[in-house]
């Protein structure tokens, strides 16, 4: 079967897809003068993140790679590799380059403006299937909102992203006027794997490992759930869509048993939380499904235990090595879950997807 | 205040001898364990306390909801806190749930305080106390040596003191560290663990200066409270990737107090990812899941709640009935009762191993 012909009929939605930076050479011309001087003169080439080491295996798929080791910089390779092999209607871009790890928040603004323009004018602008995050620049809530302002009146951002490991928990009441902003301009929140490095990748400290820190992620996303919901943030923002991205999925039925049970027990910390925990989450998040995160013959009981069939939504995680060949979609997902994982949640999670070209 | 509201259960389980893995002895007050304490650490606690690595001088980070973590019923007639009292222990929990064995399960400053020499000197304070109080005075009760595990080798040296004396069933950890526990510099432990056949009871708890989140501090204790899950998961992630299970096989972990519906899907994702990236940990011969079979066991209390009750048997399978050991928490808030604690119905057999024969197998009691 042609790689398409597996998605045929279903006119899928890639709801996370990466363009990686080639260099911070590419992002000065979206720079003003100041700022593109200071990343000439102080010698800035790179603001590439630990999160996602290029040469390391997972970063960038062997056969996605080009010529120089490095991958994702053009739309010609997403266009090979992805759009036109497996027939995709609409891709949304999230850019993961380390703008959230500078610790100067003036440049930080200045930096993530650019990344956000690059991607409007490199990727936006190449291809009509493209949609994008508008990355924060979380280090100021307020250059957030501004920026949030800046962008969202070009329809073709559908989403304001975060990295999973900032440097507050997410639900912090001072984080909630960014969700006002996302009701208001129907934008999802989008939540990536990835740290900031503020502090170490798990509660027990530093890691050894690349693939112990690419695991911990999942105790991160654990985490800021945890934090949206106590603190109140999705119950007082309710059309607010949360996608968690690259998250792995089969930990979220555990996460729940054990926080609902809690919940039960010490709800009198939390008296605005007046609704059960797996309750909200179903309402308000939504998952990708690369990684999944189980074996083939465990997937259907595993995501049965999410009681939810709205939950999910498709990526590649282009060009990040989860998948061989053309097994994009994981194994032992359940047929019948097809039309809504490849795109009626899409639809559903992204208000912005049903303007313009998919109207 | 007192009064305890009993509920019948389901199905009235056959006698069978019960091994609690988590009991949490009290001091009456901390007076207990001068008689143990050098006279220079007894002036210095007195001077300035035992500093940790959380914010308050004389408490945890987050308010607890109970007064000491306890059960409203379960403060003695001796005046002291919860836990303290061995006739009420007796009478409360051992009598009449009819446990065989308890494992004591110590909580109290001692393995992270920041001055190791204190550390040292309260972790051999609270072995000594746990058999004067406790063991020496009832056979169904055994202790978990405590170890000030930031030193390794005052560690291995508190371990070596102990081992001799068959009270002790197991050697404590905590799942709170400075660094996750699989990096070499905890190695010794493991060795020492080993050497002499006793198991490691990994339990939840401790504060070791990391916030709770790898985004920093939460604010409330429900977030706290998930968050000690999450140090377990760290912990197995980091000893299975570290190599220590392919370094020591006959090392068993139990997971004490973390829950564990967590455990199959973390085993699934650290193969899937392991598989892409096994050329960063070649020292690894199995996949993880190998590993987590080979060497770990857990605890049942606190245990997820799934909402339909009889997907727990699903997750128990996929551990391994055999890996799972019943506990109380006594005289904590959250006490399993062991008539009431599953929610799914049990097979005899499943009920023997879990409430019992599991346990047997696993700890030291001779």
């Amino acid at each position: 079967m042609s790689p398409s012909a597996i998605f045929q009929g279903h006119r899928p939605i890639d709801c996370d897809l990466h363009p990686m930076v080639p260099s911070m050479r590419a992002l000065t011309p979206y720079m003003d003068e100041f700022w593109a001087d200071q990343v000439v003169e102080r010698n800035i080439t790179t603001l590439d993140s630990q999160s996602w080491p290029i040469k390391a295996p997972k970063t960038i798929r062997a056969d996605w790679r080009g010529p120089n080791g490095r991958g994702a910089e053009t739309v010609e390779q997403l266009r090979t590799q992805v759009l036109d092999r497996f027939g995709i209607e609409t891709g949304i871009l999230n850019p993961l380059y380390g703008v959230q790890l500078v610790l100067n928040a003036d440049m930080a603004v200045a930096f993530t403006r650019a990344l956000n323009d690059w991607t409007r004018a490199e990727w936006l602008d190449k291809d009509d299937r493209l949609r994008a995050s508008i990355v924060l620049p979380l280090q100021s809530i307020e250059a957030s909102l501004e920026e949030i302002e800046r962008l969202a009146g070009d329809r073709r951002f559908v989403q304001v992203l975060a990295l999973v490991m900032g440097d507050r928990p997410l639900g912090k009441r001072d984080y909630w006027p960014i969700y006002e902003a996302c009701e208001r301009h129907g934008l999802a929140f989008g939540i990536h794997a990835g740290s900031a490095y503020r502090h170490p990748q798990t509660s027990v400290g530093w890691t050894s490992w690349y693939l112990e820190e690419y695991a911990a992620n999942q105790q991160g996303f654990q985490s800021q759930l945890a934090s949206l919901i106590t603190e109140g943030a999705l119950t007082q923002h309710p059309k607010l869509k949360v996608v968690l991205l690259e998250s792995g999925v089969t930990w979220l039925p555990g996460f729940l048993w054990r926080l609902q049970k809690t919940w039960k027990g010490v709800r009198f910390e939390t008296p605005w939380v007046t609704r059960p925990p797996a309750e909200i989450l179903r309402d308000q998040i939504r998952l990708t499904v690369q990684p999944l995160d189980a074996p083939e013959t465990e997937v259907e009981r595993a995501l049965a235990h999410l009681r939810s069939d709205d939950m999910l939504l498709w990526a590649s995680d282009w060009p990040h090595w989860q998948f061989d060949g053309d097994d994009a979609i994981p194994p032992g997902l359940p047929e019948r879950l097809l039309p809504k994982v490849l795109r009626e949640n899409a639809l559903a999670t992204y208000a912005r997807l049903h303007e313009g070209a998919l109207a | 205040m007192s009064e305890i509201l009993e509920a019948r259960p389901a199905t009235q389980a056959s006698k069978l001898r019960i091994i609690d893995s988590d009991i949490h002895p009290s001091l009456r007050s901390e007076a207990d364990l001068n008689p143990y304490l050098p006279a220079r650490w007894r002036q210095h606690i007195a001077e300035y306390g035992k500093l940790g690595r959380g914010p308050y001088a004389a408490r945890n980070t987050y308010p607890r909801f109970q007064p000491f973590l306890a059960r409203r019923d379960s403060f003695p007639p001796n005046g002291g806190p919860p836990g303290s009292d061995l006739a009420f222990m007796r009478e409360q929990l051992l009598d009449l749930y009819d446990i065989e064995y308890g494992i004591l399960e110590p909580l109290m400053p001692s393995n992270l305080v920041r001055n190791l020499e204190l550390g040292a000197a309260l972790c051999s304070a609270i072995n000594d106390w746990q058999v004067a109080a406790f063991t020496s005075q009832e056979k169904r009760l055994r202790a978990s040596i405590q170890i000030p595990f930031e030193d390794a080798k005052a560690a291995v040296a508190e371990i070596d003191k102990r081992v001799a004396n068959r009270d002790f069933a197991q050697i404590q950890l905590t799942s709170r560290s400075t660094e996750p526990l699989g990096r070499p510099r905890y190695w010794p432990i493991f060795e020492a663990a080993a050497h002499h056949g006793l198991p490691i009871g990994l339990h939840i708890g401790g504060e070791a200066g990391h916030g709770p989140t790898a985004a920093g501090w939460p604010s409330f204790y429900i977030e706290d409270h998930h968050g000690l899950s999450h140090s377990m998961q760290c912990q197995i992630t980091s000893m299975v990737l570290e190599g220590v299970f392919e370094r020591f096989p006959t090392l068993k972990i139990i997971m004490i107090e973390g829950g564990f519906a967590w455990l199959p899907p973390l085993a699934w994702r650290l193969d899937r990812h392991w598989e892409k990236m096994r050329g960063e940990v070649p020292h690894l011969r199995q996949p993880p899941s190998a590993y987590i079979r080979q060497n770990l066991w857990v605890s049942t209390q606190p245990m997820e709640e799934p909402e339909n009750p009889e997907d727990l048997r699903l997750v128990l399978s996929r551990i391994g009935w055999d890996r799972v050991l019943f506990a109380t928490d006594y005289p904590h808030w959250d006490f399993d009762d062991p008539r009431y604690a599953f929610p799914c119905r049990l097979s005899e057999a499943e009920r023997r191993a879990i409430f019992r024969g599991n346990a047997e197998a696993v700890y030291r009691f001779e």
